[in-house]
């Protein structure tokens, strides 16, 4: 530990004041390693949303960094983040992904631990003594909390409350997000998931990069009406501004009309949402819910993206899980209306398979770039990887500055925390 | 056509078997004009996620009408998309082929199929199990259903520049 400490202690030369990025960011094994104890060991990790466990004794695996935990819903209603490996000889005491169960039992010598991960039982304890204390033998516990349905676990018991990490804004610009509920509360319908061959970074700085959207994205705009090609063409528009939101966090808005779903509901429809307009009237609803809940369908008209693991992405999550240096494990979560409209739900559904995960129109060539920046990286060891950006004519906003659409300021905000958190 | 109306039919089997590898042999041709052809307008293209089989209120990797699949194509086609352009390239094996139903000239048939794809000198290997409705048209079918259920369909994927 202390080798690496002083192997990396010149962090300017990783990531400059200038806002120029070394290669080895993305390819060396050893910082890697630092950034897994530095970072995901000492911050509050997004692990789940509060739908994907409706019931007492619902479950599902997810990780934090590296650590595989289980996060489950116990008989009090409470969630409990539990790493995924039994007190007594260490086999996983959960292989399945999602679920219901009233205990977890260890495969290998039988010991059952409760919902809350207390130790319950084991086979013939007596050979442990009389002096075996249960209570210290539970299942790993990580502090866990959440705002508006986000679940989020740590291993720092120091850390600072899930809401002073996110901040105001952050706070803010979550709450706006699930408005695309349409009056109804904001569910998981499902998730596509995607392995790529790159560094964890290089995820991070993607969910604000507008830059990259009508070059990489161009066959998915070939795809749409004119309404919705409209819509996309916020580099055009120049009216989006990405801003830092301290502590990582940055948002990236596109679309300002649509930052606040509430507002601006007389303006006219797009065509693609003609025929679900229709339904929901042929349904009962009356005109003002059609309105708010075919304005919903949509999505919000920013990107929010959290330090380091989740992004909150026009209509569903973005979940980067880094496996090793140079492979990152992507989730696209899918979400609807709890409660709301089937036809609604039907049309969220088809428009997230339409860009995301691994058959959709635009996930593929961003997996593809996102490669191409790793395989890259192989050549020309000494030079620097941008992230400048904008900077040229950046405005303070509320917590950190404010440049344009096509800004690398997100990115900035993530690697100013990148290098506050490794150079403790 | 004639009726059919056997699943233990070897003719129909063997018919059936040969539409199934034509169209396994375009997929891996790339010759997509081709395999829209084989296609009824209201057919759907779907990889589900998982074992549900309620597609449209379910999220699906793909669920395809017919001016999705045409998209699709267009964006295979046209050069714009990265992961397109080259695409991998695939070889599949298609077999196991069980009749499921006779109904009319409507035959469901389940098979398994392997693809292998190539790309940045790396293979990866995916297992599937498929299920066609076809129609029965002319001296062949139409496909009025594929349902494609990758083994790992609810785990970890790649981005797929190609076609199940």
């Amino acid at each position: 530990m202390l080798q690496a400490q002083e192997k990396f202690s010149d962090l300017d030369a990783l990531y400059s004041p200038d806002a120029k990025v070394a290669t080895s960011m993305y390819e060396n094994a050893d910082l890697f390693n630092e950034e897994m104890e530095r970072i995901f060991k000492r911050t509050w990790v997004w692990v789940a949303h509060d739908t994907e466990l409706n019931d007492k004794g619902s479950f599902k695996l997810s990780n934090v960094g590296l650590e595989p935990v289980i996060v489950v819903r116990d008989r009090k209603g409470d969630v409990n983040v539990l790493v995924n490996r039994c007190r007594h000889r260490a086999a996983t005491v959960c292989e399945v992904k999602k679920g219901k169960t009233s205990s977890f039992q260890c495969p290998y010598h039988g010991w059952g631990y409760g919902l809350d991960g207390s130790l319950r039982g084991l086979p013939y304890p007596e050979q442990y003594g009389e002096e075996f204390d249960k209570g210290a033998h539970g299942l790993k516990r990580l502090r866990t909390e959440s705002y508006n349905g986000m679940i989020f676990a740590t291993f720092n018991d120091e850390i600072e409350p899930l809401t002073d990490f996110l901040g105001p804004e952050v706070c803010r610009y979550i709450d706006l997000f699930m408005k695309q509920g349409g009056g109804f509360p904001v569910k998981v319908l499902g998730e596509h998931q995607f392995s790529v061959p790159m560094n964890w970074k290089v995820q991070l700085e993607n969910t604000t990069d507008a830059y990259h959207f009508p070059v990489v994205h161009k066959s998915f705009m070939q795809s749409l009406d004119g309404d919705a090609e409209e819509a996309f063409k916020f580099l055009d528009t120049g009216k989006g501004y990405v801003e830092d939101l301290g502590n990582g966090h940055s948002v990236m808005v596109m679309i300002p009309e649509r930052i606040d779903l509430d507002e601006n509901l007389d303006d006219p429809i797009e065509e693609r949402y003609l025929p679900l307009v229709q339904e929901l009237r042929e349904e009962g609803y009356p005109e003002d819910q059609v309105k708010k809940i075919v304005r919903a369908v949509g999505g919000a008209g920013f990107n929010l993206n959290l330090f380091p693991n989740v992004s909150f992405s026009l209509a569903f999550f973005r979940v980067l899980t880094p496996v090793n240096v140079e492979q990152t494990d992507i989730r696209h979560i899918a979400l609807g209306m709890e409660g709301g409209p089937a036809a609604a739900n039907r049309m969220r559904m088809r428009l997230h398979e339409h860009f995301q995960g691994p058959m959709g129109f635009g996930s593929p060539d961003d997996a593809e770039v996102w490669e191409r920046v790793q395989r890259g990286t192989k050549g020309g060891e000494d030079l620097p990887i941008l992230v400048n950006r904008g900077l040229i004519d950046e405005t303070p906003g509320a917590l950190g500055p404010r440049g344009h659409i096509s800004a690398e300021t997100g990115m900035r905000a993530a690697y100013k925390m990148w290098k506050r958190m490794m150079s403790r | 056509m004639n009726m059919m109306t056997k699943t233990n039919d070897l003719a129909l089997l063997q018919k059936v078997s040969a539409f199934l590898w034509a169209e396994a042999d375009l997929l891996d041709g790339k010759d997509y004009d081709a395999w829209l052809s084989l296609w009824l307008t209201e057919g759907f293209y779907t990889l589900p996620i998982g074992e549900g089989d309620d597609f449209d209120n379910q999220l699906n990797l793909c669920h395809d009408n017919d001016r999705m699949r045409r998209d699709r194509i267009q964006r295979f086609q046209q050069g714009f998309s990265i992961s397109s352009a080259p695409p991998a390239r695939t070889v599949r094996t298609v077999s196991r082929f069980v009749i499921d139903s006779v109904e009319g000239d409507t035959v469901t048939v389940s098979s398994a199929e392997h693809v292998i794809e190539d790309k940045f000198g790396r293979q990866r290997i995916w297992g599937a199990n498929m299920k066609h409705t076809l129609v029965a048209s002319g001296d062949g079918f139409k496909i009025r259903a594929k349902v494609v259920r990758l083994l790992n369909s609810d785990g970890m994927l790649n981005s797929f520049s190609y076609l199940f």
